[in-house]
Formats: structure tokens, sequence, C-alpha cells
């Protein structure tokens, strides 16, 4: 389904001024980047950032207001059906009939994508095999958890060997253990199928795990790197102490280390250069103010409130 | 030609059996879509047979025989809206997306789901139209082969017509107030109830503009061949399967105007 696109060779996805806006509300202002081939490249932000805006334009399911995005050569607005061959979409709910057994919804999707017959089965137990739900495969859909509701929505969405999967928040609601499985599906399908994805987060664990990663705030690009790159990008330590008074605590110690400190609800966050050295430094001249320290390298927390000023969770920007 | 199969036919068959299998594991669709206008019949018809004769009501015909073609719509109508209930149900679930997103054309999807509704809301008042020796209507084979096609043209009318007013619905509540104002309406007022004539003016003009009159007057003269079981006033066939068919086609081809429309913030 994905072998004879024209640009077999160049990026699996091209994104060029990329804009939308919900009537004044500006969701995409001009974004710009392309995913290579066989790559699993993150999109991290806070909710309302523009991620699932842009994760529907991909998807085909949204026009945008300016710009163009391709998916193997093909253009999402102008060629929607070829842009749908080559992409498998998994949304952040199941999209799964209840009603039907897991074999049945399987069955639905791959006659929706013109697979039929000996072939369509073999491939059907091959993906129920590869999430583990091949002994479940009679059961009606209504009757699974949602651990299970997602693998089974994930073997569905790769089944016609899409060239790019868009995965919208595939790993909320589960519980560390599915996540982790669902990340190992996700790595098997790459390495059999050699197919690219496109995963959208707001979970540091789930971008951690991505090649690179691209964050985005507000409907802009705030940085594009692999996520060592981006971390080593902030450099040092990080020095977290938790107070009472955290804008106190703060200005304090701007004034007296000229550090650079930024507040995170009752923490304050250092960023320098040996922070272990530091701490029995902020313990004297602040005694008894501080209730627990913490040093770490940076996270990818750190990489976003450097380069927003601004939390990721703190999201309600939308 | 392979294509064909691949990109039409195996993607409407496959949305047409979906219906079909929802319907048959949600056991109380089945009752109430079928059990209601039996009981309607049954209540209605023989409650009014002895001292109820609407004015205009032909000569001859008991009103259980009058009121038995517009059972069946009614059955049709039931099933029709019960079965395209389901695109709010199918959007809210997430389930709609996925189709959205398939390579399929918008005209399949609708087809697809369109047939299905059909088939279920054709093959609940087939059953009951079985039964028509029984209320003293006899039916030969050909004209109960007439009256499938009559019945399959008012069914994918009436399903499609449900398909249009859920697609951009965000609540079944919605759905249901539609439902009392647009097509029960359309139903009292379509002859399955009173005849137009003997009417108020008023009625009878907002009578011969509902295109289920034509409907049930195509099913009515398939009913009864005798010109005087028919009654005054009612549409003749070549108008009626005219109509019927012609507002089947135009529900269409909007359904498929209403889809193919880009979504703007509408899947949220």
């Amino acid at each position: 389904m994905s072998t004879n696109s024209p640009a077999a060779t160049g990026p699996i996805l091209e994104v060029d001024g990329l804009a939308f806006a919900y009537g004044d509300h500006v969701a995409l202002d001009g974004l710009s980047f392309s995913v290579r081939r066989g790559e699993i490249f993150g999109l991290l932000g806070p909710n309302g950032g523009g991620k699932t805006t842009l994760f529907r334009i991909l998807a085909t399911l949204l026009t945008p207001r300016s710009g163009t995005a391709r998916v193997a050569g093909h253009d999402v607005v102008r060629e929607p059906q070829a842009v749908r061959e080559n992409i498998g979409v998994v949304f952040q709910a199941p999209s799964l009939d209840g009603k039907l057994t897991v074999r049945e919804n399987m069955r639905h999707q791959g006659h929706l994508y013109g697979m039929s017959g000996s072939v369509l089965e073999a491939r059907m137990d091959e993906m129920l095999d590869r999430v583990a739900m091949r002994t479940r495969e009679n059961d009606r859909v209504d009757a699974l958890s949602g651990g299970m509701k997602r693998r089974v929505d994930l073997a569905k969405g790769l089944m016609h060997r899409p060239a790019l999967v868009l995965l919208d928040e595939p790993t909320t609601g589960l519980d560390p253990g599915a996540r982790i499985d669902l990340w190992e599906h996700l790595a098997a399908a790459r390495a059999e199928d050699g197919l690219s994805v496109l995963v959208t987060t707001h979970l540091m664990e789930d971008a951690d795990r991505c090649d690179r990663l691209l964050i985005v705030d507000r409907g802009r690009i705030v940085a594009l790197d692999t996520p060592e790159a981006l971390r080593e990008g902030v450099g040092g330590d990080v020095v977290v102490a938790r107070t009472r008074d955290p804008r106190g605590l703060a200005e304090e110690v701007r004034r007296r280390f000229a550090e650079d400190v930024e507040v995170v609800d009752d923490t304050i966050r250092i960023r320098r250069a040996r922070g272990h050295e530091f701490v029995p430094a902020l313990f004297e001249a602040f005694p008894g103010r501080i209730e627990a320290v913490s040093v770490g390298k940076p996270t990818l927390e750190d990489v976003f409130i450097q380069r927003t000023g601004h939390r990721l969770w703190s999201g309600d920007e939308a | 030609m392979d294509d064909l199969r691949r990109r039409l036919l195996l993607p409407t068959a496959t949305l047409w059996w979906r219906e079909i299998v929802r319907f048959y594991r949600q056991r109380s669709r089945i009752v109430g879509a079928l059990a209601t206008p039996v009981l309607f019949w049954l209540l209605l018809g023989s409650g009014f047979s002895a001292s109820f004769r609407p004015p205009g009501m032909p000569e001859g015909l008991r009103y259980s025989e009058y009121f038995f073609p517009g059972t069946i719509v009614m059955i049709v109508l039931f099933t029709a809206i019960f079965s395209t209930i389901s695109v709010i149900e199918d959007r809210k679930e997430g389930f709609l997306q996925a189709v959205l997103v398939a390579p399929v054309s918008r005209a399949t999807i609708v087809l697809g789901k369109i047939l299905g509704g059909t088939t279920l809301a054709l093959g609940q008042a087939l059953l009951v139209l079985l039964a028509a020796p029984l209320v003293g209507i006899p039916l030969g084979v050909g004209d109960f082969l007439l009256a499938t096609a009559v019945l399959f043209a008012i069914a994918f009318g009436l399903t499609t017509l449900g398909f249009l007013i859920a697609w951009k619905m965000e609540s079944t509540q919605g759905f249901h107030a539609i439902m009392n104002l647009l097509l029960m309406p359309m139903w009292f007022l379509s002859g399955a109830f009173f005849p137009s004539e003997g009417a108020p003016g008023w009625l009878r003009f907002l009578m011969a503009v509902n295109p289920l009159t034509y409907g049930l007057a195509a099913l009515r003269r398939v009913l009864y061949p005798a010109a005087t079981s028919v009654g005054p006033g009612v549409p003749d066939m070549a108008l009626s399967v005219a109509v019927t068919c012609g507002f089947a086609l135009l529900s269409f081809l909007a359904a498929r105007a209403l889809v193919s429309r880009p979504l703007e913030a509408g899947l949220a």
C-alpha cells in the first residue's frame, strides 16, 4: 500500500509553513519540519499547544489555513486519498466498535483498506499475535480493558502496512506496564515493517523514547533535536529545592548568588554546573527555609521550561 | 475492475455488514422498531375500527385496513431513525474518525451506512407485510415484489434523511427533538393516519408537499389495486414513484455533499 510513492527516498513527512486558527485563536503559527523515513518522531507540548491540530491536519481531517504538508510526497489537502493510503492513524481514544469482536473490528478495517481473503486473515493473525491479543480475538471489544483496547487499536492501525503511523497521545490512561508494552509493540513494528512514527505526547517518559523531538508551544516550534541533545543543551545540573515561600526564596537566591532561578509550584529550580557543591551553600544561606533538595541532570521538562519560561503541565493556554 | 471491488464494493459491503451485525446484537432495537408500530396498529386499528371514520376515507374499508400501509411506513421510519442515530454514537465513541481517515470515498461511507439502515428497515417492513393476508389484504407474488421495491425507495429516502439530520448532531437528545418535531409529523401528515381528502386546507397543503405522502400513496396503490379502496385525493402511481425516488436521490446527493465538506473543528 505504501510502496509506490513517488518520493520513496525523501522524507516521509514534510511540513512547510503550516498554519491554522480556530476563529481568532491561532493554533498553528507557521510550522516547518520534516520526518525521516524509519524515524520515531515525537511532538511534545502542553495540551492546547497545537499538537492535536497538527495531528488532525496530517490525518486529513482538518484543512490548514495556509502552508503545506506532504506525506510520502502527497499533499494532505490536494491528494487526501493518496495520503490516507500511506498513513495509519491511532487516535487518543480507541476507534473500535464495542459491539463487534476484536477480529470483526480488524476485518472491517482491512476491508476499508481494500484487503480481503486469506491475505487479510493472515495479516490479522500476525498483528493480533504481535500485540498478544490473539486469545481474545473473539471477545466483544466492550468486554476488554482500556489497555487491551489500545493494543487492538494499534494492531488495527498498523494492519495495512502504512508508511507513516500517526499516534495521538497513545499512552494516556495506560498503566506503566501497558505503556512499556505499547512502546515495545511500536519498536517491533518499526523493525518488521520499516514504518515511520509520529507521536504526540505531553509525557516526558514517552518523549524520551523518540529519535527526535519537536517541542511545540502556542503553535510555534520551540526546539527540534534528539532528546539527548536537548537535555545537554540545558547544561549542568538542576538543583530543586522545596520551600514554603518559593517566590520570596527565589528572589533572595537571585540576589545572593546571581543564579537563574525558576519557580515551579512549591519549588525553586536552579540550573548550574556542579550542582552538588551548591547544596551546602544553599542550606547555609537560608537555614530552616528549605524542606528538601534534590540534584539531577536536566530533564526534558527543564528543556521546556528553559525554552518557554513556563511549565509543560500548566497547560491552560488553549 | 479489481480496483472497483477493492475501493468501492468491499468498503460499502463492510460498512453495510456492520450495521446489520450491530442491529442483530442489540435486541432492544428490534423490539423498539417492530413491536411499537404493530402495537400501534393493533390498538388504534381495532380501537378505531368500530367508531372512527375520518372524513374522506374510502367506502367499504375498515380503519384497520386503511391504517395498515401507514403502520408499515412507520416501521420503516422508526428503523431508519434508529439506524442513523448510530452516526452520533459512532462519532462520540471515535469509531467514525477511523472510517474518515481510511482511503474510502465519502460517497462510499454514506452509501454503506444508508444501505445498512435501508436493509434493516426493509427487512422489518417485509415481515409485517407478509401478514397482510391475515388482515384481509390479499397479496400476490407480483404485488409483494412491487411493494418491496416501493418500500426500498421509501426506506432509502428516510434513512438518508435521518443521516442528514444526525451527521451534524452533537447528542442523541437533539436527534430525538428533531424526530418529534419533523419526522413524526411527516408520518402523521402522509395520509398514514387519515386521508388528505376532508382535511382543512392548510393541512392538505402540508400533506401535498410532504414527500412521504407520495411514498405512502405508492404503497397504498400497490396493496389496494382497486381505485375505490385507495380513496380520492391520493396521488397517482407515476407521480408517487417519481417523487419517492427523486426524494431518495436528492437526499443521497445532499448527504454525499455534506460528508465531503472538510471538517473544521467538528470532530472534537
